[in-house]
């Protein structure tokens, strides 16, 4: 089986968020850059399944030489080879075009990656994907087996899941529990450095959306404490003050 | 502008997150509002769109749209945009509406924007305001196509609720077989609760609870409130409560009026799911828990004191 797996390069959970050059841009100062947390748990996925039925399986990232280390990351979690699309990731659109040449260059029976990016969570390039190549796409998927060309699936929904069948090929969303993430090992880092890592260049598609500015949440007022012995000046607060009883 | 809304069902209802939506789109634009909903439903209820701002409302009745099914509902909402003449598709986000947006914009060639939190700025072009960085942030984006899909995070804009009846046509839609190439096998649904992602009011526990033998509180505090219930990521993976009440990062993200944790210590990842809430009440026996300095109002004290305490208060208050 070939699996193409897409990796996101974002900043950590922690991260502050902060913007420069007056709101233009963000502000990686200080900033840790990492898988995506979704995309960890596709790439955990991946590795299971190659482990269960054999196969190969490519990390990509759409980005510029910066995203590399993420890519090394995902060789050493268990990705044979990787494939970096040297471009700025400029919207859900331009990113899906990107994954959609080089999936059709690969003829891969699974693609998978994050329900979302955590930078821009817009969770929209699988579907996207999914439609250029005229194939299933799926999200977001907490449980995935493979089992003679044919997938079973739970997907996630409101107040609960449903399950899925569907043929290969299919592209799919990950989110927990779908795998446990995988941390790389002494081993793995060490291979990693010497699989292969390719870089291609864009194809000619634009972006059709155009970010003007960036900014931050209003800044909240500071709590206020309330004794536990008299617990209805909460309600009397929420009531009149909040105005949300 | 001419635009369309793609309308939600659920347990035959239509799906509250749909009517906001409708009023949208009926705030955002001069001519009339079109909303689609596909699969089987009752013809009086659908009228009452027009309640939300809605001048007529097209039905598909293929009874095989009664459950989501992704291809076949992004083939029928880019007929419905070619045969209405909408240059812009707004939708609520959910678990059907998100995918589908994502194949509709391919199909229609049309500008995406997810997470929408206000009305546009139509000044110069068209520009929304959308939530990035799991609520940490916002980013002011131009949509640049002829056609744009907008997907609104909850509360977007206000409920309209007094408009007048909508005219309700049917129409046929036509797919193909791979429309329907994935078998939906089953579903389970918690059924007669608030939804998580539509709740107005969201009760949290955390492990400050103990266990799930404890959670009767909670929900009593939830239903006395007419709220969802949630947790956070430790009470899932603990499987204290099923992986669709997880509030966080990598659970659902939530944005009610009022959202109230109990025994959650405010990790990083929580508030991530929580930070679009109006208020936060955080009850937590520690009172270095960092869940306090995103709250509103915070209570120090033991959740098994507290939460009775409250429930009485607020059956008193009625």
């Amino acid at each position: 089986m070939k699996i193409l797996v897409c990796i996101t390069h974002v900043p950590d959970t922690t991260s502050k968020i902060a913007f420069s050059n007056n709101n233009l841009e963000f502000d990686k100062t200080g900033v840790q850059f990492v898988i995506g947390p979704y995309d960890d748990y596709a790439l955990a996925r991946a590795v299971e399944l190659k482990e269960q039925q054999g196969g190969t399986i490519t990390a990509l990232n759409v980005g510029e030489v910066e995203t590399e280390p993420t890519l090394r990351k995902a060789l050493a979690i268990g990705a044979d080879d990787a494939i970096r699309v040297n471009t700025p990731a400029l919207d859900s659109f331009f990113v899906a075009t990107q994954i959609a040449s080089v999936a059709k260059e690969g003829n891969y029976d699974l693609i998978l990656m994050g329900r979302e990016s955590i930078d821009f969570n817009g969770g929209m390039v699988h579907g996207m994907v999914g439609e250029i190549l005229g194939i299933p796409s799926l999200s977001p998927v907490m449980k995935l087996e493979i089992e003679g060309g044919k997938a079973k699936l739970a997907r996630e929904i409101e107040g609960g899941k449903e399950y899925l069948e569907v043929d290969l090929p299919l592209i799919a969303g990950c989110q927990e529990p779908i795998a446990e993430w995988k941390i790389p090992n002494m081993r793995g880092i060490m291979m990693a450095r010497s699989k292969p890592l390719s870089v291609v260049e864009p194809s000619e598609n634009n972006a059709n959306t155009k970010t003007e500015s960036y900014e931050l949440p209003p800044k909240k007022g500071e709590v206020k404490m309330i004794d536990s012995d008299n617990v209805g000046e909460l309600v009397r607060l929420l009531k009149e003050e909040a105005k949300v009883l | 502008m001419s635009v369309l809304v793609f309308v939600e069902q659920s347990e035959g209802k239509i799906k509250k997150s749909s009517r906001e939506a409708v009023s949208y789109a009926s705030a955002m634009n001069d001519g009339d509002v079109v909303a689609l909903v596909m699969g089987t439903a009752d013809g009086d209820q659908l009228a009452t769109l027009g309640n939300n701002g809605a001048a007529k409302v097209v039905h598909s009745t293929d009874s095989r749209l009664d459950k989501g099914v992704i291809r076949a509902y992004s083939a029928g909402i880019a007929q419905v945009m070619e045969s209405e003449g909408s240059d812009t598709l707004v939708m609520a986000e959910s678990s059907i509406g998100n995918p589908v947006a994502a194949r509709v914009s391919i199909k229609t060639s049309a500008s995406l924007a997810s997470n929408v939190v206000g009305l546009p700025d139509t000044s110069s072009g068209f520009k929304v305001k959308r939530s990035i960085y799991t609520g940490k942030a916002f980013a002011n984006t131009i949509l640049e196509a002829s056609k744009r899909i907008l997907i609104l995070k909850k509360g977007a804009v206000p409920l309209k609720e007094d408009g007048a009846a909508a005219s309700v046509e049917s129409i046929d839609l036509a797919f193909d077989d791979s429309d329907f190439g994935v078998t939906i096998t089953s579903q389970e649904k918690a059924t007669g609760q608030v939804l998580l992602p539509e709740a107005d009011i969201v009760v949290s526990g955390g492990r400050g609870l103990k266990g799930p033998e404890n959670w009767g509180m909670i929900e009593e505090l939830a239903a006395e409130l007419g709220a969802a219930t949630g947790c956070s990521k430790p009470v899932s993976d603990m499987d204290w409560r099923p992986h669709h009440e997880h509030v966080g990062q990598t659970g659902i993200k939530v944005a009610p009026t009022l959202y109230i944790a109990v025994g959650i210590s405010g990790a990083i990842q929580h508030l991530a799911g929580v930070n679009s809430s109006k208020f936060i009440v955080v009850i937590n026996k520690d009172a270095d828990a960092p869940f306090f300095k995103a709250a509103d109002y915070g209570i120090v004290g033991d959740a098994f004191d507290v939460v009775p305490k409250l429930i009485q208060a607020i059956k008193a208050a009625k």
